[in-house]
């Protein structure tokens, strides 16, 4: 199939961007998105121009590396798959698609379709981790943990990082990303002596890097590639508020 | 040179813990004002750098991704082992040991595997303590499954996504200890060179892939957990940026590249769908606990598959091993793919594969069942085909997916040029010519929080050569010499993509140095990758400048060494005139075809040494001497 592509190209942080015009044609509805600008890269090496830089490592949909938004969503038009499970056999012959890093004053875009993702290292830094000493782990079993308990847990720990949910979001807000790690750890025996903690400082460092406020409209959740549930958010919001009201009693 | 394996005296058992309370300790105050580099950020370096962190020591942490998150480690699916015994099925660090060595069919160093088995019910231990959400069962105890290579069930997992629940865990620590401020970390920066001073690894020269900025960090130690090299073959299941290069460099600065010939096939992935793939998927061994292989038995038959009458099929791996059938071990199963395909029976495109057909499975056990029990892998095999397996059969294909090979290490993990340290899959050390599944998860945390830890402090605390800074003049000279290189490449502006060229040594190496190999074609192969290099260094386009984002660039720099790597990797497979594991030699095998190893003429450690570019480099021997356990065949007959 021919299609036609319109590219975000920025040579830098601080250069201006735009969107360029491409054509590809004779794509292979068995390629996947990545495969697709591959072969779009190797034409314009072959013509002494640039290739499109983009993001991306695993190409199973696992590590959170690839990132781009099509036609407007975060890892194009198909649910549940980030682009680099996404195959041409879901777009038409002669289809225009306009192909943009994703969006947000937290990422600043560094090259074409790559951003800065670092804000989301940052917040986990702040506290998205149980603190156990290497070596002064008890025995495994002697801590049995529900069966709902842990699925629940590893529903939540099923993110991948990929910043979808905050491009997807209007207000560019990591909370679906922050709830789910906070809730994974916080719905777990072990991270319990540390869950007001953890939501305070993980809130303040998702605020202090510059991502906007949850206003409830779950557009992270449809983007998803994980389908991570908005009912997390829910969760963060309650654990979130009971935390600052204990903090503010504690100072008094 | 005599390699020295440093293992320590006394029986097995007591190996580890002896060496434990004998170690020479660092002392605690002293701990922070050494500096320890830690390259790579997956299982093996997450859980190094966050422990040596919490110990004290000041740690740079380097990985390429855009965050360590993403390590190639967050792909591994099936699970972790451990010697647990919670299902009371007579499992033991001995018969985790055991199994680990008979998997790696008796080519890996005894005292290093044994204390591996040790430490893995600790790993357990810590993953669970950090909130990894590892499987239960009702009761809320951690749940386990099988895995090949063993008759117990001791293996841990968290779904489909082990490694990357295990990552994570890692990752967390890790984030603790930045933001501790006892590790540093940097992402998108790539090692590009070992800086060696007075005969000790001091420091690396690194490219930040933001800015092209090149530049040295100075160390007391340097530990290089930077993965596998599955890529020298172009595709397979690994991530697309792991790479050798890390290793490579080290090599020829002087550290000895054990077994690289030792690698490992999988023998369930998608197969390849044209020319653009960039890269196979696994799909879980376990389908072929309920699907049957088979291609059709006259060359060329196109017919769909459901056409193919009964009759006309030949279900090789039942005809050839009726009593294990489908479910013959890793390697016979692949070598047999391949030798259908190259009789011209092959299916799907190109003729590369073979048909995992479920059809008797779903009419003997409903839908419903297959779909219970392998529901996600048809759909992630529908995804990236566009087919649906319910109805025609899977193809699959085998594809590369591990290196048992890697630097050669001594017990403490420390590589024959001192202060060189290496762990996880870089090494060469616990899995032998062959890794059983569910192991390299289990080294790479055994060695990261473990054993590095303290075997580090072995070097550290006798050490008498003080830290340089990196205005020493080896620093300047290196730094140099990858600024030329980097130089090199941009100005060769040939007509060549790096892509194809990679695609080129990934065929060549795939047909002759693969699933089985021969002399006649690894020395063909010796002589013409050269002649690859040559086209690369004289033909190879590179776009733009050293001085931003170029990921042309990045990709040029691991495939120039890929180039020479993949020659080393022939040679050694040419020198080990036997067949063992992965490494299987035509030549070298029983009248079933079965792999016939040779202990009386190679039970070594194969440890290349570079000698320049103009020579050609030497093997040592590491002799493989085994106290405890006796020499057997691997039979499935
Ligand atoms: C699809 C798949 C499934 C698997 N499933 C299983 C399983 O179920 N069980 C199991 O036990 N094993 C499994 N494995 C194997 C296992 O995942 C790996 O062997 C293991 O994770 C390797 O860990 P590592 O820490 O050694 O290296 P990696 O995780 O590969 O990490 C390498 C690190 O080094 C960095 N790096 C590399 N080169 C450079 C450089 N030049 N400069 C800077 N940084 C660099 C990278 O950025 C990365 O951080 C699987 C492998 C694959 C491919
Ligand atoms: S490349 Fe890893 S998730 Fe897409």
């Amino acid at each position: 199939m021919d299609l036609t592509l319109r590219v975000w190209r920025q040579k830098d942080r601080n250069s201006p961007g735009r969107l360029v015009e491409y054509d590809a044609k004779d794509i292979d509805p068995d390629m996947s998105f990545l495969e697709m600008l591959d072969v779009v890269n190797e034409r314009l090496i072959s013509r002494e121009e640039h290739p499109i830089a983009f993001d991306h490592d695993c190409r199973e949909g696992i590590c959170g590396a690839c990132s781009a938004t099509i036609n407007g969503i975060p890892h194009g038009p198909e649910r549940a798959t980030t682009v680099c499970q996404l195959h041409m056999r879901h777009f038409k012959d002669g289809d225009v698609l306009t192909i943009e890093p994703f969006r947000a004053r937290a990422f600043p875009v560094i090259r074409d379709l790559m951003v800065d993702r670092s804000a989301f290292d940052r917040i986990v830094e702040s506290g998205g981790y149980v603190s156990v000493r290497t070596g002064s782990a008890p025995e495994a079993n002697t801590l049995p943990i529900p069966k709902d308990v842990a699925e629940r847990a590893m529903d939540a720990a099923s993110c991948i990082g990929c910043g979808a949910c905050v491009a997807a979001c209007k207000n560019a807000s990591a909370m679906l990303f922050v709830a789910a790690k906070a809730s994974q750890l916080n719905g777990l025996p072990q991270g319990k002596p540390e869950k007001d903690r953890r939501v305070l400082d993980m809130v303040a460092s998702m605020d202090e890097a510059g991502f906007g406020n949850c206003t409830n409209q779950y557009e992270c959740s449809a983007v998803c590639p994980k389908s991570i549930s908005e009912d997390f958010i829910a969760q963060l919001n309650r654990e979130y508020l009971v935390a600052s009201i204990k903090q503010r009693f504690a100072r008094k | 040179m005599k390699l020295d394996s440093k293992t320590p005296p006394g029986p097995l058992a007591e190996k580890w813990a002896r060496y434990r309370s004998e170690i020479k300790l660092v002392n605690p105050a002293n701990k922070r004002k050494y500096e320890i580099i830690v390259v790579g950020s997956g299982l093996g370096g997450a859980a190094a750098a966050a422990t040596l962190g919490e110990l004290g020591y000041g740690v740079k942490c380097f990985c390429y991704q855009d965050s360590p998150r993403r390590a190639h480690s967050i792909a591994a699916q099936g699970g972790i082992n451990a010697a647990k015994n919670y299902q009371n099925d007579g499992d033991s660090v001995y018969r985790l040991f055991y199994d680990t060595i008979k998997g790696g069919d008796f080519r890996a160093r005894e005292a290093n595997v044994y204390r591996l088995a040790e430490v893995s019910a600790e790993i357990i231990d810590q993953c669970t303590a950090q909130g990894v959400p590892f499987a239960r069962e009702y009761g809320g105890h951690l749940a386990n499954r099988s895995f090949g290579g063993a008759q117990v069930s001791r293996t841990f997992y968290a779904r489909g996504q082990t490694g990357q629940q295990l990552l994570l865990g890692a990752y967390s620590a890790l984030c603790r200890q930045i933001d501790a401020g006892s590790v540093m970390m940097f992402p998108r920066t790539e090692m590009l060179d070992l800086v060696v001073v007075d005969g000790h690894a001091k420091g690396i020269v690194v490219r930040d892939m933001v800015n092209g900025k090149i530049s040295s960090y100075a160390a007391d130690a340097v530990v290089l957990a930077t993965g596998g090299y599955a890529n020298v073959y172009d595709l397979s299941t690994n991530a697309r940026g792991c790479n050798v290069t890390a290793a490579y460099r080290a090599y020829k600065r002087g550290a000895f590249f054990a077994n690289p010939c030792y690698t490992q096939i999988h023998p369930t992935c998608i197969p390849v769908s044209g020319e653009y793939q960039s890269k196979l998927t696994l799909m879980s061994e376990s389908l072929r606990n309920d699907g049957r292989v088979w291609v059709p038995k006259r060359k060329g038959d196109t017919r769909p598959p459901h056409k193919i009458p009964e009759d006309e099929r030949d279900y090789f791996l039942e005809r050839k091993y009726p009593s294990y059938g489908n479910l013959a071990p890793r390697d016979i199963s692949s070598r047999s793919a391949k030798e259908v395909c190259d009789d011209g029976r092959g299916v799907g495109p190109g003729g590369l594969g073979v048909y995992l057909d479920f059809s008797d499975a779903i009419s003997r056990l409903g839908l419903e069942t297959i779909r219970e029990r392998y529901g996600n892998l048809f759909e992630m095999y529908e995804r990236i085909t566009g087919e649906d397996a319910y109805k025609t059969p899977m193809r699959i294909y085998p594809a590369l997916h591990y290196t048992m090979g890697g630097l050669w290490v001594d017990y403490n993990l420390m590589s024959n040029l001192p202060g060189l340290h290496v762990i996880g899959e870089a090494n060469f050390s616990d899995h032998g010519a062959n890794r059983l599944g569910a192991s390299a998860l289990m080294q790479g945390l055994a060695d990261g929080y473990f054993v590095l830890p303290y075997t580090i402090g072995a070097y550290l605390a006798d050490l008498t050569h003080k830290r340089p800074s990196t205005g020493h003049p080896e620093f300047h000279k290196v730094e140099t010499e990858v600024e030329e290189r980097t130089k090199t490449l941009l100005a060769i502006n040939g007509e060549r993509s790096v892509q194809s060229i990679h695609k080129e040594l990934g065929k060549l190496m795939w047909n002759d140095a693969g699933m089985a190999r021969n002399r006649k074609g690894l020395k063909e192969a010796i002589a013409k990758i050269p002649e690859i290099r040559e086209e690369f260094w004289d033909n190879v386009r590179v776009p733009g400048d050293g001085k931003e984002i170029n990921q042309e660039l990045e990709k040029a720099g691991r495939l120039a060494d890929f180039l020479e790597f993949g020659e080393l990797l022939c040679r050694d497979a040419l020198d080990r005139e036997e067949s063992c594991g992965g490494h299987f030699r035509e030549e070298y095998q029983t009248e079933e075809g079965e792999a016939l190893r040779d202990d009386e003429n190679f039970s070594y450690v194969s440890a290349w040494e570079y000698r320049g570019e103009a020579q050609e480099p030497v093997r040592h021997k590491e002799p493989l001497v085994y106290e405890e356990v006796k020499m057997a065949t691997r039979s499935y007959k």
